[in-house]
């Protein structure tokens, strides 16, 4: 088992150094000239050509990479042109945000999910199995964006249930401090029982986190769906209804618990994915997450920034990656094989 | 399922191929303003709606039906000619070779694709080169990975065995005995691949990085409208619905085609 940590960790390692020489690559080879990029479009020769060696493009190309990665492994990841401060410091402040969306956006796809796809397995082939088989691949084919500005239209400002933009209400700051312990307003308010802060969290937190769960909801589905029809037909599953067990039985108390490993395994992919869709959603919602500072990034150009997001979601990635085959190898022996 | 897919498929092909014959005003893919029939909500004779400059949006929609394909199209060709070969080579070679280039392929998939797909293109000039270039470096390591898989597995059968024992040449053995059988899994995921390129190449020119104006994509459209739809809901959904359905019929030929073609996956139709 120890074996198998090491491998894995080594090969996070190797990962995570890869994706900085690939950060590297976009920001400082790809683009046409980064100095020109850092100094404005109104910059002078003079000040062109210091831009030029504040960011150290006149050393040879081993010698800015040896200064980028060790930049990013001392925490200075740039500074973003867009707001002058280190970009490492904008990272952490958007963090909390996309981190509750994202949460919120996956504790929905199981809690939907899961249910969806036993019924869907339950009744295969009859009417609810096409109707739970449709919407799953609705789910997975939405446009995130426009769902969420659908989503806004009907349910901001015809029905008015929702509202449009925001984390919390802003008001809310003027009556009391906004607890800040997390920097997550739900989290936060939780813990300090204030009540008015959790339920314009809450709020604010169910189209956002709709639209972003809806291509998790259809991978758990179909996921859930396959499993447990693959599981329905092995011997012990025949075992089970021999011994007089009912149809419901089966799947609820015998199916379910061995559907759990792909679907955990499939939520690490979906966080990925569902990250990047924030992206999209986030500038819909204005929510001051990482999608809202990427978009905003990329409008402006601001390549630290965006360098700094792409580098920071891979770290992230990895690192899920790892847990999950961790766990995956505590419960299931079978994989250190390989 | 599969016939439903087909169906939608293809009536999206017609729609692409003849939209000069189809769309009622041609001359409003491209640039075009007709500065009285602004922001008309929909009517018999613009049954989308006009958007901001005044532009039949059923035509933009109809035109835009063949950039998305199109670009589909490009990136899974770039992605399959660049990550089968190498897959094929990592698979039947091993050793060294395979762990390097599957450390590359490590390395592209820890990054998700529409955020590199992002970062490429936010550094290139934005055109429909720089789109399906930049999607078609985050799409090509998954080929190679699942290819390397199956030459892997091929490899130990007894039919590769035989061939060596032959003398066959290991170039030949690849090209005439491996591909052929690798390329079914590749087939599949190509056809579940096109949606998801489409929702990406949509999501690119939705933040501006993709195709640029007057150009009728559909991710475009419904930045455009953006500003103003809240009053004027026709410039958002008509265009976003397009890309659902594209999207959504892709998904369900794929789908359908996985339960024909790779029995393990057999959705009990």
């Amino acid at each position: 088992m120890t074996r198998y940590a090491l491998r894995r960790v080594g090969l996070s390692i190797i990962v995570v150094s890869g994706v900085m020489v690939l950060t590297f690559l976009i920001s400082h080879v790809i683009p046409a000239d980064p100095a020109v990029n850092w100094a404005g479009p109104h910059a002078s020769a003079s000040q062109i050509a210091r831009a030029r060696v504040i960011l150290g493009l006149n050393r040879p190309v081993w010698s800015q990479i040896l200064h980028y990665f060790s930049g990013i492994l001392s925490g200075n990841w740039g500074i973003s042109i867009r707001t002058h401060r280190s970009v490492l410091s904008d990272l952490m402040q958007a963090v909390p945000a996309s981190l509750e969306l994202v949460g919120a956006a996956i504790a929905i796809a199981v809690v939907v999910g899961i249910p969806l796809g036993l019924v869907s397995a339950r009744y295969a082939v009859k009417f609810p199995d096409h109707f739970v088989r449709l919407f799953a691949v609705i789910g997975v084919s939405m446009p995130a964006f426009w769902l969420a500005l659908i989503l806004q239209l009907v349910f901001s400002r015809d029905l008015h249930w929702f509202p449009t933009a925001g984390e919390y209400n802003p008001v809310l700051a003027y009556a009391h401090p906004i607890p800040h312990i997390t920097g997550i307003p739900l989290i936060d308010g939780l813990l300090r029982w204030d009540w008015p802060l959790v339920t314009s969290s809450l709020q604010h937190l169910v189209l956002p986190a709709c639209v972003v769960a809806s291509y998790p909801v259809g991978v758990v589905t179909r996921m859930v769906r396959a499993k447990v029809l693959e599981v329905s037909e092995e011997t012990h599953s025949q075992m089970i209804r021999s011994l007089g067990f009912s149809e419901r039985a089966l799947l609820g108390r015998f199916s379910l618990r061995l559907a759990w490993s792909p679907v955990v395994q499939v939520l690490a992919l979906v966080f990925a994915y569902s990250l990047a869709n924030t992206f999209l959603v986030e500038a819909v919602f204005d929510w001051p997450g990482l999608g809202n500072y990427a978009a905003q990034s990329i409008e402006t150009l601001d390549v630290p920034a965006i360098a700094g997001v792409t580098l920071f979601v891979a770290m992230v990635y990895v690192i899920l990656n790892l847990l999950v085959d961790l766990a995956q190898a505590l419960f299931d022996p079978r994989v250190l094989i390989s | 399922m599969l016939s439903a897919g087909v169906i939608t498929v293809g009536a999206l092909v017609l729609i692409a191929v003849f939209a000069p014959l189809l769309a009622p005003f041609p001359g409003d893919a491209s640039v075009a303003t007709h500065p009285f029939s602004v922001l008309q909500a929909p009517t018999w004779l613009h049954p989308f709606g006009t958007d901001e400059v005044g532009r039949d949006i059923l035509s933009r929609v109809m035109y835009g039906a063949r950039i998305s394909p199109l670009i589909a199209v490009a990136v899974l060709l770039i992605a399959t000619v660049v990550g089968v070969p190498l897959g094929l080579v990592a698979g039947y070679f091993g050793g060294v070779l395979d762990d390097v280039i599957m450390r590359v392929t490590d390395i592209f998939l820890a990054v998700p694709a529409l955020l590199l797909a992002l970062a490429l293109s936010s550094v290139l000039t934005p055109t429909i080169g720089s789109t399906i270039a930049a999607i078609s470096v985050t799409w090509w390591p998954w080929y190679a990975r699942l290819v390397r898989g199956e030459a892997a597995s091929i490899r130990g059968r007894r039919y590769i065995e035989s061939c060596r024992a032959l003398g066959i040449p290991r170039w030949r053995i690849l090209w005439r005995h491996v591909l052929p059988n690798a390329t079914t899994p590749v087939l599949v995921q190509m056809s579940l691949d096109f949606g998801t390129v489409i929702l990406t190449a949509s999501a690119l020119s939705f933040l501006g990085l993709g195709v640029q104006d007057p150009s009728p994509d559909w991710g475009l459209m419904v930045s455009e409208g953006q500003a103003y739809f809240l009053t004027n809901w026709w410039l958002v959904t008509f265009p976003g619905l397009a890309i659902l359905i594209t999207a959504l019929a892709f998904n369900i030929l794929g789908d359908g085609l996985r339960d024909r073609l790779d029995p393990r996956h057999r959705m009990f139709q």
